[in-house]
């Protein structure tokens, strides 16, 4: 069945778009990622245009993330402070990352630096978490118990203590605002959520408990691509509601899926999973830069 | 009616050899939610105040044009090993479709000089000017090697039928991915290259219903518009966690 997308000014496949929703939603529940890092490279091959696929997704992120923080809040695994102390880094990093973007489009080349950004990060956070993880897992299997993480490094050394009662933490504030703050000009200029960042920060760099990071991460993600649809409707009018809505109807059902399976999962066999499918998008998006395309022209309308 | 009326205005008007009478199956395309293309009929006759003469026959050449818009095309080249955009040619105007379709081969029916003046081959129907770059024929070529291959670029040589140099008939079909606009359509008839008669008449293309209702939200209450967004991504949200949790009891 095809459907006429009012602000793409495209026809799709409905089902196509259904299926795109519910694959991102099953991994948006499962990891606590937003899944912009997917959908938006998934929408561009479907033939919408890259504004409205990043603007989109945005507001998709925002519905299959709040369905399965909804889940996670049941299960009490949502460290709200310690989320609120992350959007507030997270909402100024944004407004940075908005400038910065604009800036670069001034100069140019704002679709290389994006891949590249993409490319850097991706392969850095999806390295580490696979080495992480198997690390942990072997050490777990030769000493038959679970792995302690180490809970003291120079993080927890500065000024301005909070306690974090779900994340069972006694920590400054200024690592998880300067985390937010990170993630957040990131996720405006690659125009994603930013989860698959956060998720490994909160981990090593915060020391948080997998099971809480993931509920935090979602309760954050909301409100910054809540932010960013509202930011893409009122300055670039590139929101397609009806997009929007065939993919929230994949991705709320997906991302209730996804919370059933991760909480069936160890928590070092989903940072693996996690790792591997970062890991993939990355190496994909470089064949990309590196392959020489089959078209070297490309038409813009202005 | 419209017939009569244009046979009337034929009556008026001092009298050319050979003269175009058109018709279109619609004069307007309307998008609703599950538009998937559309196939215009263009039908017409060739009304002549004398018998047809001998000599080179009668050829007819049908343009499609939607709304003409700038474009920028922009040229990868390799960078340190990476693919990276380096010049960039800036087309005035393009039309976001065009379909040209002709009863004969049109480097047959039509000289250049008439391609020129009238504008009807897809080159032709590209205006850059001011492009600072050497070869900016390979940017316009480019620009109608990716559209063609979307389709929206078409050269349909031998689609018209003229029957008896007095009767046409083509299907131009428009495909999925149209914008809105006035698709102004062309009828040339030429004879020996040179175009003897040209009529021009309009198709709108218009989002209409829910489709329409959107669009004119989007850019006119772009807060509420996103406002609305959130609400449905938030409700979605709700129901579906409420949905599941029904469903495990």
């Amino acid at each position: 069945m095809q459907i006429y997308l009012p602000i793409a000014e495209v026809s799709v496949n409905a089902f196509l778009l259904l299926g795109l929703g519910g694959l991102v939603g099953i991994l948006s529940g499962m990891f606590g990622v937003g899944g912009g890092f997917l959908i938006t490279p998934l929408l561009f091959i479907a033939g919408i245009p890259p504004a409205v696929a990043v603007a989109t997704s945005a507001n998709q992120i925002v519905a299959s993330s709040f369905s399965a923080l909804l889940a996670h809040l049941k299960r009490k695994t949502v460290d709200i402070p310690m989320g609120s102390v992350l959007l507030a880094g997270g909402l100024v990093g944004s407004g940075l990352g908005v400038m910065l973007f604009n800036l670069l489009k001034a100069q140019g080349q704002v679709d290389l630096l994006v891949k590249l950004c993409y490319v850097v990060f991706l392969g850095i956070v999806g390295g580490l978490m696979l080495w992480e993880s198997l690390r942990a897992l072997l050490r777990a299997r030769r000493t038959g118990g679970a792995a302690v993480r180490r809970k003291h490094n120079w993080v927890h050394n500065l000024p301005l203590k909070m306690k974090f009662r779900v994340s069972g933490l006694y920590i400054s504030v200024i690592p998880p605002l300067v985390v937010g703050l990170f993630v957040g000009v990131l996720a405006a200029v690659m125009g994603v959520g930013g989860g698959f960042i956060m998720v490994p920060a909160m981990i090593y760099l915060l020391g948080m408990p997998t099971k809480v990071v993931i509920g935090t991460s979602l309760f954050q993600i909301i409100f910054v691509t809540g932010f960013t649809t509202l930011l893409h409707a009122t300055t670039n009018y590139t929101v397609d509601i009806v997009l929007a809505v065939m993919l929230i109807i994949g991705g709320v059902v997906g991302a209730q899926i996804g919370t059933r399976i991760g909480s069936k999962m160890k928590a070092e066999q989903l940072r693996i999973l996690l790792a591997l499918l970062v890991l993939a998008v990355c190496i994909q998006l470089a064949f990309d830069l590196l392959l020489r395309p089959s078209e070297l022209y490309s038409a813009d309308v202005t | 009616m419209r017939l009569l009326l244009a046979l009337l205005c034929c009556l008026a008007l001092p009298a050319k050899a050979e003269e175009i009478v058109l018709g279109l199956s619609s004069e307007a395309v309307a998008i609703t939610a599950t538009f998937d293309g559309s196939d215009i009929l263009i039908f017409g006759a060739v009304k002549r105040d004398r018998p047809a003469t001998l000599g080179e026959p009668l050829e007819v050449i049908i343009t499609v044009s939607g709304p003409l818009t700038p474009v920028t095309v922009r040229h990868k080249e390799r960078w340190m090993g990476i693919w990276i955009n380096t010049d960039a040619v800036e087309v005035d105007a393009a039309p976001s479709f065009y379909a040209v379709a002709t009863s004969g081969p049109l480097d047959q029916i039509l000289t250049q000089t008439e391609d020129l003046r009238q504008r009807i081959s897809i080159p032709r129907a590209i205006r850059s000017v001011g492009a600072n770059v050497d070869n900016t024929a390979d940017f316009t070529d480019a620009l109608i090697r990716i559209r063609s291959d979307e389709g929206l670029y078409q050269v349909r040589e031998n689609t018209v039928d003229f029957e008896e140099e007095t009767l046409f008939r083509t299907e131009i079909s428009l495909p999925a991915n149209l914008i809105e606009g006035n698709y102004a359509t062309r009828i040339f008839l030429t004879r020996d290259g040179a175009v003897v008669d040209a009529y021009e008449s309009v198709i709108a293309v218009q989002k209409v219903g829910i489709e329409r209702w959107l669009f004119n939200l989007a850019h006119e209450m772009p807060l509420a518009y996103g406002i609305l967004s959130l609400c449905i991504a938030i409700t979605a949200g709700w129901a579906a966690s409420a949905a599941f949790q029904g469903v495990r009891r």
